[in-house]
């Protein structure tokens, strides 16, 4: 459904460890939400200085007051920071909910959910949703310390099984998510991976998951997003298509859920030669010449 | 004693903008490369009910653009090199110019090439296709005969392209340049775009900057450098209107560069826009352009102002209005 531009009331701000959860009143937003899709928060009031907006993954969305969606967040820069500062009853300028969600097997089959730091949080709407579709769903967690893993409560809880990996062992095993992957893979007998995690994770988790044949939906960072709604195409990454043809395609609108073996993720901040429209590009002899704009979408597992 | 409209309220201005072959219904259009497609605007914004869409650069050959990081916050405003990322004329005419004429949009179509040849191509077969309300020549662009100097830096090479556009576009399309301000004396090129056949002048296209990112300790934009925009230029894009009507008071002007509001939108009029145009504000506020316009309403029925062109240019009379009419009170 389309997305909505909506002045939301912000309902509570509390800290979760090392990061920020923010629930926001915002009906039209919660109605049309499906897990994957994230929300574009403006910053700094209405006169701000600061023009992109900042892009958040939704962590849930609840019926109450109308409909509340919630985000996780990590203040590291002055807009986010802005954002720790809002208290209850504030009021937020909020776009959403946008881009491809998560697409859910028909079948139910082993999924695992991997995710790092912030990056969890959609993860857990997608549990619920695939638990209703009769999936089983293991979590592995990754952060730098236990402060920075998000949701390992709720993953043992709600989770089949929860792997945590922190780098420096403060919680769980020491390591990466990537380290774990195999022993993981193998001992939950996976069919899908759902993946949620910043660039590097997502193309090691590709490569390893090509290795077993796995599909991925990998969700890529949204922080390099500056719209969030495909106005200023700011944040392209290479997209091979289903007909072969790699596209300059936008995180925000034909993503942020690919196809893992979809993204060119050793190509990722570069335009392919390859790639429709790259300097030198000629199209293919009878090769449809589609836009470089509208890659990139496709149907999923 | 203000005009009073029905239910009480000051009467609302009339908004229309009629230039020579131009006639549009607001003078609040979207500014080239900010509005996408069209259809991402579409979702928070009614295309038809304003201006006109001005629509991202389009060349000849689809373009894939720069690599990202494309875009990096600056204060108020806003550095990019997304390097005409597009399907090119084909794909623009096959589904992009349909699309907008479908929702009932008017389409301004920007123009982007690296010759004068290129440029006039252009501008002809997009004659032949239906819709186009005008053109606008992207003067921003590397000059392929001059190592990649911008057109707009030279009056010779701007006339020129002006020129290609002016004489292969049909006679009823009108064609602006858009000029950039990083130039000695921005009246030099308008002139020797008006003379080269240009029916009307945009401004401002971007002005270079540059933006460090201190955690990676490098530049934070892929291409190194881009255009800044925003209302951190409106200033620069202000002194450029105001300089180009005080030379060329005939010449239809689209003012752009950081218009946030309706106020914003008032300056440029005031300071001789015609037209006034909304870019990378929408990048903040998708709606921003319908807000603006309802805003530039509301701030005329304010001072009683019954057309949007009795304000056009009035910053150059000697007199101010709110003085003379209303006092400080």
């Amino acid at each position: 459904m389309a997305p909505v531009q909506v002045r939301g009331t912000v309902l509570t701000v509390r800290r979760v460890d090392a990061y920020v959860a923010m629930t926001v009143v915002a009906p039209a937003i919660a109605t049309r939400f499906r897990p994957g899709q994230f929300i574009a928060v403006a910053v700094g009031g209405p006169q701000s200085s600061m023009l992109a907006r900042r892009s958040f993954s939704v962590h849930d969305v609840r019926p109450d007051h109308g409909g509340t969606v919630e985000f996780v967040f990590g203040p590291r820069e002055p807009g986010t920071q802005w954002l720790a500062d809002c208290r209850s009853r504030d009021v937020l300028d909020v776009v959403g909910p946008l881009g491809r969600p998560f697409p859910v097997p028909r079948d139910p089959v082993s999924c695992l959910l991997l995710g790092v730091g912030t990056a969890s949080a959609p993860l857990f709407s997608l549990a619920a949703r695939l638990g209703g579709r009769g999936c089983g769903t293991d979590f592995l967690l990754g952060g730098e310390s236990a402060d920075r893993v998000f949701g390992a409560l709720t993953a043992r809880r709600t989770g089949r099984s929860a792997v945590i990996v922190t780098a420096d062992g403060s919680m769980g095993s020491r390591g990466s998510v990537t380290d774990m992957l195999p022993t993981v893979l193998q001992q939950a007998r996976t069919d899908v991976i759902y993946a949620s995690a910043p660039l590097p994770v997502l193309r090691s988790v590709c490569a390893l998951a090509r290795r077993y044949s796995l599909p991925v939906q990998a969700l890529v960072p949204e922080s390099a997003m500056t719209c969030g709604t495909g106005l200023c195409a700011g944040c392209v990454l290479p997209v091979a298509a289903g007909d072969g043809i790699t596209r300059m395609a936008r995180a925000c609108t034909e993503g942020p859920v690919f196809r893992g073996e979809k993204v060119r993720w050793d190509d990722v901040g570069t335009i392919p030669f390859d790639a429709v429209g790259a300097p030198g590009w000629k199209p293919r002899q009878g090769a449809a010449d589609a836009p470089a704009r509208s890659g990139g979408r496709s149907d999923a597992s | 004693m203000l005009p009073r409209g029905p239910g009480g309220g000051p009467m609302p201005a009339d908004m229309r903008v009629k230039a020579g072959h131009l006639d549009l219904p607001s003078p609040v259009l979207t500014a080239a490369g900010c509005a996408g497609t069209g259809r991402e605007l579409a979702q928070f914004t009614d295309v038809a009910r304003i201006g006109a869409v001005t629509t991202t650069s389009v060349t000849l050959e689809p373009r894939a653009g720069n690599p990202a990081p494309r875009l990096a916050e600056t204060p108020s405003g806003m550095l990019s090199s997304v390097g005409l990322q597009g399907p090119g004329l084909d794909g623009f005419l096959q589904r992009d110019l349909p699309w907008l004429l479908s929702r009932g949009a008017r389409a301004v179509v920007s123009v982007a090439g690296h010759s004068a040849r290129e440029f006039g191509e252009l501008a002809s077969r997009l004659s032949d296709a239906a819709g186009v309300t005008a053109l606008e020549v992207n003067l921003g662009c590397p000059d392929a005969s001059a190592a990649g100097r911008p057109f707009s830096l030279d009056p010779g090479a701007a006339g020129a392209v002006v020129a290609a556009v002016r004489g292969s576009a049909r006679y009823d399309i009108p064609v602006f340049a858009k000029l950039s301000p990083e130039v000695p004396d921005v009246v030099e090129i308008a002139k020797a775009c008006v003379t080269a056949g240009a029916d009307g002048l945009s401004m401002i296209n971007t002005m270079p900057g540059m933006s460090i990112d201190p955690v990676s300790f490098r530049p934070a934009l892929a291409g190194l450098s881009g255009g800044l925009s925003g209302p951190a230029v409106r200033p620069v894009a202000v002194r450029c209107v105001w300089q180009v009507y005080e030379a060329l008071p005939d010449v239809p002007l689209i003012g752009m560069g950081g218009v946030r509001t309706g106020r914003d939108a008032l300056e440029f009029l005031l300071a001789g826009a015609w037209l006034v145009a909304v870019g990378t504000v929408l990048f903040h506020d998708p709606s921003a352009c319908s807000r603006v316009q309802r805003e530039l309403e509301e701030e005329l029925a304010a001072r009683g102002v019954d057309r949007v062109t009795d304000v056009v240019g009035r910053a150059h009379e000697a007199e101010g209005y709110a003085a003379e009419r209303y006092g400080w009170a």
